[in-house]
């Protein structure tokens, strides 16, 4: 109980942050946008090939949207020393991890229904009929994505450029959650035979867990002097 | 063991390692029937390949280590083993795209082992990037041991994802099944070679080490010295 209470501490204490100032939303859900709209034009094709390529755009539009915001996680924490206070804090830093990683994901989940949003208007594509599956997907995705995110950007807040030093850690580790989102996306937007589906779900969903159980273990050795 | 196997000693079994596995490559092992001569850079590829994927399973292991016994030694043995094993990484992927256009007919495909290879080769760059960016590195050992265990994770999750993806490789030669498997004379000389590529890869890694202990003796003798100073 007390544990939740903790958890539940850190992140609305992000959230809260988040409230006043809305700087990482605004700048996460800004570029997503900008990407969407960029490969718009870059594809500009039929419907066959939009179809083809939508899933990609959102996930590369959501994997840079991602590491927006992980960086500035972390980031804010290290300005005013808040991470040495939160580590002197009598406080299990496994804990810590998971009230972070559950903000990094309300964010980036935040960002994905405004981009999804925009892909559906733009690229004129229902998500409508396979809304299900989708949500199932994204959640899984995003999920392990963001443990990742959060472990690496509290790694990247120790380094000289960690705006660079998050991305190289984190794009070739995250490579299969993106990866197999994408192939799982993609069947679900061509409404794949029923049954064909909980696969790649659960696929998605496996490798999102080993990656937030594995996040979740190590970090109290990320927060260690 | 520096009293029973010194580095001369090393040093020499790995050049004659490599002689006869040359010998071996070039005059011994027999012409491949489709590919011709050019086959013969698989000697070089493959033990590679090995040893560069035995140097991120050396990280992951000292890496646990470290993190569990909080070992000085294990940590250098992590940032010199990465050091290594990203040489050999490189050469993988310098090697297998002149192998590839002969034989394929392209330098390069995203096929599954060539990503696989790609993968290992940005997660020993992301290793030895995190090293040498901290802004403290008395924090470099947990952090880099963290990176290491999760980067091997990663690679499991590779060989996993990898059977669910495309592939054009081919299938694994050695114990892939009944039919598959080479002439003994191409196996004599693929396990010789490895044997000098495994000699080569040690002997770079205790020249390695031999710098980071050098490196931390000199970095406690300047803390004494910095102390002393302060003292009078």
């Amino acid at each position: 109980m007390v544990s939740l209470k903790i958890v539940w501490n850190i992140f609305s204490k992000d959230l809260r942050i988040e409230w006043r100032n809305r700087e990482t939303l605004a700048s996460m859900c800004v570029f997503g946008l900008l990407i969407v709209f960029l490969f718009n034009f870059a594809f500009e094709g039929a419907r066959e090939e939009t179809l083809r390529l939508l899933p990609s755009v959102l996930w590369v539009a959501i994997a840079f949207a991602g590491v927006l915001g992980f960086n500035r996680s972390f980031a804010s924490e290290r300005d005013n020393a808040c991470l040495e206070g939160m580590t002197l804090a009598p406080v299990d830093p496994s804990l810590i991890f998971l009230g972070k990683m559950l903000a990094n994901l309300v964010f980036l989940g935040v960002a994905e229904v405004v981009m999804v949003f925009a892909a559906a208007l733009w690229y004129n594509i229902s998500f409508l009929p396979a809304l299900g599956q989708l949500v199932l997907i994204a959640f899984f995705g995003t999920l392990g994505y963001a443990a990742l995110g959060t472990i690496f950007g509290a790694i990247a807040a120790n380094t000289r450029m960690r705006e660079v030093m998050l991305t190289v850690l984190q794009f070739p580790i995250a490579f299969w959650i993106l990866m197999l989102s994408i192939d799982s996306t993609s069947g679900a937007l061509r409404g794949n035979p029923s049954g064909n589906w909980l696969g790649g779900v659960a696929r998605v969903a496996g490798i999102s867990l080993v990656f937030t159980i594995a996040s979740f273990l190590l970090f109290e050795y990320v927060l260690e002097e | 063991m520096k009293k029973k196997f010194p580095i001369s000693v090393h040093l020499a079994l790995t050049l004659a390692a490599l002689f006869v596995a040359l010998y071996m490559i070039f005059l011994y092992a027999p012409e491949e029937m489709t590919m011709g001569e050019v086959q013969r850079i698989f000697y070089i590829h493959v033990p590679a390949a090995w040893t560069a994927l035995l140097g991120f399973i050396i990280i992951f292991v000292s890496s646990i280590v470290y993190l569990w016994k909080r070992s000085q030694f294990a940590d250098e043995l992590a940032s010199s083993t990465a050091e290594v094993g990203f040489i050999f990484c490189t050469s993988v992927l310098v090697t297998g795209p002149l192998w590839a256009k002969p034989a394929w007919g392209i330098w390069w495909t995203w096929d599954a082992r060539l990503t696989l290879t790609f993968l290992l080769w940005l997660l020993y760059v992301a290793y030895l990037m995190l090293r040498n960016y901290l802004i403290n590195p008395a924090r470099a050992a947990n952090l880099c041991a963290v990176v290491g265990v999760i980067g091997f994770v990663d690679v499991i999750i590779d060989y996993m994802a990898i059977r669910w993806w495309r592939t054009q490789h081919p299938q694994p030669v050695i114990g892939g099944g009944p039919n598959s498997g080479l002439d003994p004379r191409m196996l004599a000389t693929l396990l010789v070679s490895w044997v000098a590529f495994v000699f080569l890869f040690f002997l770079l890694l205790r020249v390695r080490l031999g710098l980071a202990q050098m490196r931390r003796e000199l970095g406690d003798i300047r803390h004494i010295l910095a102390f002393r100073a302060s003292e009078d």
